[in-house]
């Protein structure tokens, strides 16, 4: 029988358990023997039954049509992406360094605004952005800690170096299937990970909790926490659900909730209960309907006031989304170096702002070559890979380039690394990012690995769930 | 142990509640294919709609009350809100609001359960099959029951579940021997008749009180004897008197938490109950049945009222 990584070939991409060539990935030598051993179709069967897991335990995000529900398992890949102790540290330290640059830049911009008038930073990109809330100018939070739960985006490109690639600040979800996705594995694969010694994950929720009781309003010993989430209708509520369960806190919703003598207080079955914590996973805009959008149902109206009056935490702070603005990005390597005078650990990826005439210039010469971004999305829409779009696609993208320049960036396309993934029976190479998770109370603390997504379809580039992405489990090796 | 959310004890006691409502249907369905017959050996399907109070909203969408549209009516249609399917999912909906709460186990299993009924089709309730379908569906609801049971932390929304559960029996048992006792009544003419002991047979089968009654009356099957024994026999678990003595436990119980030490419950609609669980005789005679079931419906009611206005705290969640 024929090994199962035997056939499998990586061509010019870095992969991740195989290096360039075979040769380079030593610390994943030990896992390629113990998958060599296995046949496609015993792989195949664990990967059905881990599936079939997925339905029966309703890991799902629900997909609305007009007339049905549908509750759909984000795909699993059953082999595992595999990283080293060196190379997790690096990333880990450049994600540390980023978080805590992060912070003290939303400190700054939201109190005396240093970096603008030292224009390290442009002013408009700050004050005229729509994620930039006025309100928090001059509201002091403890530890300074405005983004108490970061995800950051990294790929690697095809000389196996790692590149930040967006940062996420605001509600970064996908931290459940981590931890669910290495449950699955132990599970379905206990002879591929026994003695490999894989750092543990199962720890987040309670470290969650440490994290989010350091940031409680000052002189409360033992807060009540509370995980706030727009509803079952939400297409990430089994997260919310599940972090709920893992800080043993109460997962509620606007209506849960109301203001009283200046407190927040939940619905219990005994009355109103003080609440001092708010890890939210409900965007600013909806928050509180007395100050942001007025036809929110989701929010508590009053909010606000009570965190203007430091009575009330909540994780993240309100007005994080301008640090995680796709144009704020391109400066990240120049935050970084003015609050702490260092180098960046981790790299950006170069990117041309269509803001300023060179970039603009320079993207447009060269659209079919990169990838272009509008700043304000998420989830991968209208993003443009240039060398793989047709010519109305570039046509089509140069004309909303040009009619709102300011709106876009361009970056040129990395060959992100692959991973041997599980189609129909045989292993292929497919592409792979990682978001590590990072939690900030006093200090920062990062969950060892984080999200490994994975674009299932063949040369795509694009990971996200919404089109057609799946995980993997992210095995940091001790 | 903690505060609970109000919105989450409400989903705890509606969650109990629809599981216990399925199996009930579940029940009537099957028995009534396997032993209700009229006279001239034809079921009757009627009898069922009367009892839900779905006459009206049946006639809407069917001609005919048989066995095929009935049956349609009360599984899969999901026009009728009381179906089997839609009651499947009016408890899976509550336990996945609930599900950091309850066991991994019990949520698992409803979603399974619902996963399931959510591909039931017409062809899979053919006639034939009705009867391993309704025992499955009994079996998705008694495996729920037991998983529960077993798994789920002892708090606040274990005494809520049980609570809901006990109040829709309750419910369930009065409202069918209400119905039953009208239409089988006439027939006491001819008792000892095989049609007649089919009938009641049929009813003590609807409860899952077949066997308990044997035991207790080996030898008579009347009108009076079978409804006092689905009625009040105390060790009858479906029984009204036994119902209420858990239901009037489980107040005191959620009175007691720490948390409700200032919850001020109106005792009026569980002590009425209380009086009820031992009637006396003439207040059961044949003629005050119907009047006696209709306050015990009445009374439940309120007291599901004053259970959502104190925990469920409705009033400041509607504010």
């Amino acid at each position: 029988m024929a090994k199962l990584l035997s056939s499998y070939d990586a061509g010019e991409f870095f992969c991740e358990l195989t290096g360039r060539g075979g040769r380079q990935a030593t610390h994943a030598a030990k896992i390629r023997t113990r998958l060599n051993r296995m046949s496609s179709i015993g792989l195949r069967r664990r990967a059905a039954a881990a599936e079939r897991e997925l339905h029966s335990l309703g890991i799902t995000f629900t997909v609305y049509s007009e007339r049905d529900a549908i509750d759909r398992v984000l795909p699993f890949d059953v082999v595992p992406r595999v990283l080293s102790p060196a190379d997790w540290q690096h990333i880990e330290d450049g994600c540390k360094q980023r978080v805590q640059a992060i912070n003290l830049f939303l400190h700054d911009i939201y109190h005396d605004k240093k970096i603008l008038k030292d224009k390290v930073v442009p002013r408009d990109l700050v004050t005229r952005n729509a994620n930039y809330r006025k309100e928090m100018e001059g509201v002091d939070l403890p530890h300074g800690t405005y983004v108490s739960i970061a995800g950051i985006d990294i790929v690697r490109g095809g000389n196996g170096r790692f590149q930040v690639l967006e940062d996420n600040a605001r509600t970064p979800s996908g931290v459940s299937y981590v931890i669910e996705n290495r449950h699955l594995m132990l599970r379905a694969f206990p002879d591929l990970a026994d003695g490999i010694g894989i750092r543990p994950v199962s720890d987040y929720g309670m470290r969650l909790r440490e994290v989010l009781s350091e940031i409680a309003p000052e002189g409360i010993d033992d807060p009540q926490v509370v995980l706030l989430s727009p509803g079952v209708f939400n297409s990430a509520y089994f997260e919310h659900v599940f972090l709920a369960r893992e800080m043993g806190v109460p997962l509620v919703e606007g209506r849960d909730l109301v203001v009283q003598d200046d407190r927040v207080h939940m619905i219990t079955t005994g009355g109103l209960m003080p609440v001092d914590v708010i890890y939210r996973r409900v965007d600013d805009n909806f928050l509180d309907p007395e100050v942001f959008n007025p036809g929110s149902l989701l929010g508590v109206p009053g909010l606000m006031r009570v965190y203007k009056k430091g009575r009330i935490a909540l994780a993240n702070a309100i007005g994080t989304g301008v640090a995680d603005d796709k144009a704020i990005y391109a400066y990240m390597p120049r935050i970084i170096k003015y609050y702490l005078d260092q180098d960046q650990i981790l790299d950006n990826v170069e990117t041309y702002l269509c803001r300023e005439k060179d970039g603009l210039a320079y993207t447009l010469d060269n659209l079919d070559k990169l990838v272009s971004k509008p700043v304000g999305e998420s989830g991968g829409y209208g993003v443009v890979i240039g060398p793989r779009a047709t010519r109305a696609e570039l046509a089509e993208a140069r004309k909303a380039i040009e009619r709102r320049p300011r709106n876009y960036i361009a970056q040129p396309m990395i060959e992100l690394s692959v991973c041997p993934t599980l189609i129909g029976n045989a292993l292929e190479p497919r592409h792979v990012d990682l978001r590590p998770f990072i939690i900030t109370g006093k200090q920062s603390w990062v969950l060892p690995g984080g999200l490994t997504r994975v674009a299932l379809r063949k040369g795509s580039l694009v990971v996200n769930s919404s089109q057609g992405g799946g995980t993997k489990d992210t095995w940091v090796l001790e | 142990m903690s505060s609970l959310l109000a919105r989450f004890a409400e989903n705890a006691f509606w969650m109990a509640r629809y599981v216990e409502r399925v199996e009930n249907l579940a029940r009537i369905l099957d028995v009534n294919e396997t032993f209700a017959r009229d006279a001239h050996g034809v079921q009757e399907w009627r009898p069922i709609l009367r009892l839900h109070s779905d006459e009206e909203v049946f006639f809407e969408h069917y001609k005919v009350a048989d066995a095929k549209s009935v049956v349609r009516f009360y599984t899969i249609d999901r026009r009728n809100p009381n179906c089997i399917v839609n009651a499947i999912h009016g408890a899976r909906e509550n336990a996945r609001s609930l599900r950091h709460l309850i066991s991994l186990e019990t949520w698992t299993q409803i979603n399974t359960f619902w996963n399931w009924a959510a591909d039931l089709r017409a062809h899979d309730l053919s006639l034939n099959n009705l009867s391993r379908l309704c025992s499955q569906i009994k079996e998705g609801c008694e495996l729920h029951t037991g998983i529960a049971r077993n798994t789920m932390y002892r708090d606040q929304v274990w005494l809520f579940y049980q609570l809901g559960e006990l109040i829709e029996r309750c419910d369930q048992t009065t409202r069918l021997v209400d119905i039953k006792y009208h239409a089988l009544t006439p027939l006491t003419e001819s008792a000892g008749s095989p049609v007649d002991v089919g009938q009641w047979n049929a009813l003590l089968r609807s409860v899952a009180g077949y066997h308990g009654y044997r035991r207790i009356f080996p030898r008579q099957m009347t009108p009076a004897t079978v409804s006092r024994f689905i009625l009040f026999d105390p060790h009858f678990p479906r029984s009204m008197t036994f119902c209420v003595g858990d239901i009037r436990e489980l107040i005191h119980d959620l009175l007691n938490q720490e948390e409700l030490a200032q919850a001020k419950f109106p005792m009026f609609a569980v002590n009425a109950l209380e009086k009820m669980r031992y009637p006396k005789h003439s207040d059961i005679e044949p003629a005050k049945m119907h009047a006696f079931l209709d306050d015990v419906q009445v009374k439940l009611m309120d007291l599901t009222k004053d259970i959502d206005t104190v925990f469920f705290q409705s009033e400041t969640r509607a504010a």
